[in-house]
């Protein structure tokens, strides 16, 4: 089974996005990450890593991400990391939502979770 | 422990204290065009490092700035983390031969290509870059055409690196938290050149400690101070 990794600058947010795609998700493993590790805002590379690990059920991981930082830290991490993981260029919220209904298909691999958490872009709301 | 090896842990401990020094400033700059972390993150990720170093058994110069980059890339929560630390440890090999002139050009040459790698930011963007790219281009062309001892390079790169940090001042930021800004970023000076040109100050001090100087080192850096083809037009 693929699993998730949500990353934002806020430890509240990554884990209210989190529980929103575990709506959808069966037993998608989702794992929320954020925050500077010291109670402020940020993300931090060695966090996300162990995110990554801990979402990672042998058929790799798929990563939402916010802004910047979180980004490049998302990279470094998975740069660390044994574990197969890709970063989805998505909202992360709407990305979450869409890769963890994918997650659940018994089909699912990295590369299809990735595509639905990224044909999340194209989404109008109006 | 190696002359070199203890010129490197110095340059941790000296880019530690300043950034301390500076906390504030830094967050000042950063509260106007960014997330007002910029200070805080530097002085407690450096300040971890330089304790980090001086818990190496055998710390030679590819050591410390590997363990420094390291402990960054931990203790700071934000861009800083994976741009100076992962720099940092992605450079640190070209120091395995020890500390020379042409050691220090491929070290910095290489982290430079890693923070441009990873940020995705050019010249103008009004980013660490601006301060970076004309520092590492002055020190390496001072050393390599100009021939000069690498001390004085690194004056140059020192006023090279300070005139870019006053180019970021009148430009509209296009990468990292103060693009959020638009045209509101004009006018105020970007967190990431300062703390650049910090220490960057920080290792032409120490360098001066730990070599002869050649009489008076030169504090001007003659334009053009970035290679050609950096800039292009949009």
């Amino acid at each position: 089974m693929v699993g998730l990794v949500v990353v934002s600058h806020s430890q509240t947010a990554a884990d209210g996005i989190a529980e929103v795609a575990g709506e959808m998700a069966g037993e998608t493993r989702i794992e929320p990450v954020g925050g500077d590790g010291q109670g402020g805002f940020g993300t931090v590379a060695d966090d996300i890593e162990i995110a990554i690990e801990d979402a990672d059920a042998g058929d790799g991981v798929v990563v939402l991400v916010d802004l910047g930082s979180a980004v490049m830290n998302a990279e470094v991490a998975i740069e660390m990391s044994d574990a197969e993981a890709v970063i989805a260029d998505a909202p992360v919220l709407e990305g979450a939502v869409n890769a963890a209904v994918a997650a659940t298909s018994g089909k699912a691999t990295v590369e299809s979770v990735h595509a639905q958490a990224e044909a999340a872009r194209g989404v109008e709301k109006l | 422990m190696s002359h070199e090896g203890e010129a490197a842990v110095d340059a941790v401990a000296a880019v530690a204290d300043r950034l301390e020094t500076e906390r504030s400033h830094l967050t000042d700059l950063d509260s106007a065009i960014g997330d007002a972390d910029h200070g805080g993150n530097m002085a407690r990720g450096w300040a971890a490092a330089a304790e980090a170093v001086t818990e190496l058994d055998d710390p030679e110069p590819v050591a410390v700035v590997k363990t420094a980059g390291k402990t960054l890339l931990s203790e700071v929560g934000g861009a800083s983390g994976p741009l100076y630390g992962g720099s940092l440890v992605f450079a640190s090999p070209e120091l395995e031969d020890g500390l020379t002139a042409e050691t220090a050009v491929a070290f910095a040459e290489t982290y430079l290509e890693k923070v441009q790698d990873r940020g995705d930011a050019r010249i103008g963007d009004k980013t660490m870059v601006d301060a970076l790219v004309p520092a590492v281009h002055t020190f390496k062309k001072s050393v390599e055409v100009d021939d000069m001892e690498p001390v004085a390079a690194l004056a140059k790169a020192v006023a090279a690196a300070e005139r870019g940090v006053e180019f970021t001042v009148p430009i509209r930021a296009s990468k990292g938290r103060a693009s959020y800004l638009g045209w509101r970023s004009v006018g105020h000076q970007d967190p990431g050149a300062t703390s650049t040109l910090f220490i960057v100050e920080e290792l032409l001090d120490v360098a001066t400690a730990y070599v002869e100087v050649p009489g008076e080192l030169p504090d001007d850096a003659e334009s053009p101070t970035i290679p050609d083809g950096e800039v292009t037009e949009d």
